[in-house]
């Protein structure tokens, strides 16, 4: 059952390039990257593409197919119909290498602005004792496999470059929240991610969560949950008089 | 070695920092744009009703009070339209009891987390559907006024709290008859009892209850029972899209409803 099926796909180094026409085979079962490596194969030699464990577990093959951004390797054929023709574009947000080959280096810039899990002086390594419950929650954002395609979607950023600066993106606001919800974490978290990392730009539109192939809810469980927190810190003025009369904050 | 330097794109050439110069503002084939003119006519014609049911004067008959007029706080309201027979505004207020109460209900999903996606979305464009340009050349999103002040949404949440306990109680006294005695139910007390549970649901699924329930602990261990109610709320705040479009479809039947029967083009069918 294979079938030639016709590719769009962007060519080119740094951000010059144009739209390529390809035919070319496919077979029962296979997914994008297949095409793509085909083509690499056949027609193309030189044609850049980035990938490594074809199993959806190493985030390198993050592109964008008919538009959406999706992991080559996870991308069946069979969603397709035979006749459509299959545009397939690097990541719209971070400067091209070559081909679909983009420098997310802008992503791990964000992720050193970020200081470290920072235990209190006084608890030494191993000494630290945690309920699964109070780690359960943030777990779900270890799933992460820093595929980056939500900070490539996200609009805050995809349509203003102006905001790169500002913006960390929801892959490294939700690492904030993780901390943030760490419950040995004492480093402040709710402030720098308002004044530093830019969690205020994001209103809170979920494509970061409609395109986590691991589908976590970084908007529900993340991002929403540390604008409350926010909330919390700087603009609830019962939580903050309570603090102020209670001493509360030390309870939590 | 030279000249693999010229021809390629190394890290410091300006040609490395330009992104995929595409001029599409979206390569997506599918409809993308019917989720958000779907939502923009659903929002807009509720909003077109709302604002037709803060005037409207036909906000009662026995026993049923609209929803978008609860609870009924003016002097000119009829004794049953009253909550427990209070009406502790008084007969200052000059406008429709409706008037005075909906801001309450109005706000909190005018500043709810998944409205605020939802209008975004489809009235602001920003962005219409992921991965298609929006159409504004500059973007702070909520980091300053006015959008700033959508944080202030757990208030309105306090709020509707209160609101959703007016509902039940509407709901429970549409038990009685037009004589104030109980053991009545028309198809008017099951509707205003279903959009009860509903708006009640919708208001317990909120993000901000979610935080203030346990959220906002991180140790969960040293607070067994708010964790338990944290897991409630999680699980009714992973429907709260849901929530709000069936409890925003079902008040806005339920105040319809009554109004219809108060108007008289319509005949409350009673059960017993
Ligand atoms: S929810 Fe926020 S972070 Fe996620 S894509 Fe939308 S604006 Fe960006
Ligand atoms: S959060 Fe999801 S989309 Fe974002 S980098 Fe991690 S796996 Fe990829
Ligand atoms: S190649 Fe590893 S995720 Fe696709
Ligand atoms: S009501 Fe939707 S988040 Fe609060």
């Amino acid at each position: 059952m294979s079938y030639k099926a016709k590719f769009r796909i962007w060519r080119g180094e740094g951000g010059e390039g144009r739209l390529e026409d390809f035919t070319v085979e496919v077979n029962e079962g296979e997914v994008v990257l297949d095409i793509i490596h085909r083509l690499q194969a056949t027609q193309a030699p030189d044609l850049a593409v980035r990938w490594n464990c074809k199993a959806g577990k190493c985030g390198s093959c993050s592109m964008e197919i008919n538009g959406k951004p999706k992991l080559g390797c996870m991308t069946r054929m069979s969603t397709f119909g035979e006749d459509e023709v299959i545009t397939v574009t690097p990541m719209r947000t971070f400067p091209v290498i070559k081909d679909l080959v983009t420098d997310v280096s802008f992503n791990y810039q964000k992720a050193r602005e970020i200081p470290s899990f920072t235990p209190p002086s006084d608890v030494r390594p191993g000494e630290y004792r945690m309920k699964q419950i109070d780690v359960e929650r943030s777990q779900e954002f270890r799933k992460c496999i820093e595929c980056f395609m939500c900070n490539n979607v996200c609009h805050v950023i995809r349509d203003h470059d102006e905001n790169k600066q500002a913006f960390a993106g929801p892959r490294f606001l939700m690492q904030i929240a993780e901390l943030d919800m760490h419950p040995y974490d004492v480093a402040d978290r709710q402030d720098s991610a308002q004044d530093e990392h830019g969690l205020g730009y994001c209103n809170i539109t979920k494509c970061c969560t409609e395109v986590c192939p691991e589908h976590i809810k970084i908007t529900d469980n993340a991002l929403i949950p540390m604008k409350e927190r926010v909330v919390d810190r700087r603009y609830d003025p019962l939580v903050w008089l309570g603090n102020k009369i209670f001493k509360r904050s030390a309870a939590k | 070695m030279e000249r693999s330097l010229m021809t390629q794109t190394t890290a410091e050439s300006p040609a490395r920092r330009q992104r995929a110069q595409l001029k599409a503002r979206t390569l997506r084939t599918d409809r993308w744009w019917l989720a958000p003119v779907l939502t923009f006519a659903a929002l807009a014609s509720f909003l077109v009703y709302g604002f037709w049911a803060m005037f409207d004067p036909s906000y009662y008959i026995a026993p049923y009070v609209a929803p978008f007029s609860a609870p009924c706080l003016l002097e000119v309201c009829p004794e049953g339209a009253r909550v427990f027979g209070f009406a502790p505004i008084g007969d200052w207020f000059p406008l429709p009891p409706g008037v005075l109460v909906l801001g309450l209900p109005g706000g909190f999903r005018l500043t709810c987390y998944y409205y605020r996606k939802s209008y975004y979305r489809s009235f602001w464009l920003s962005p219409p559907a992921c991965s298609v340009a929006e159409p504004h050349g500059k973007y702070t999103g909520e980091t300053r006024l006015p959008l700033i002040l959508q944080n202030v949404h757990r208030y309105f949440f306090y709020g509707s709290v209160l609101i959703s306990a007016v509902l039940t109680y509407e709901a429970i006294v549409a038990f009685r008859n037009t004589d104030g005695e109980w053991g009545h139910m028309g198809v008017g007390t099951v509707i205003l009892a279903v959009n009860a549970v509903l708006i009640s649901a919708y208001t317990l699924s909120c993000h901000s209850c979610r935080h203030i329930v346990a959220g906002r602990l991180n140790h969960f261990s040293r607070h067994p029972l708010r964790y338990r109610f944290w897991g409630l709320v999680s699980k009714l705040n992973a429907r709260h899209m849901l929530l709000a479009w069936v409890s925003m479809y079902t008040v806005l039947f339920a105040d319809l409803y009554v109004r219809l029967v108060a108007k008289g083009i319509v005949t409350d069918i009673t059960f017993f």
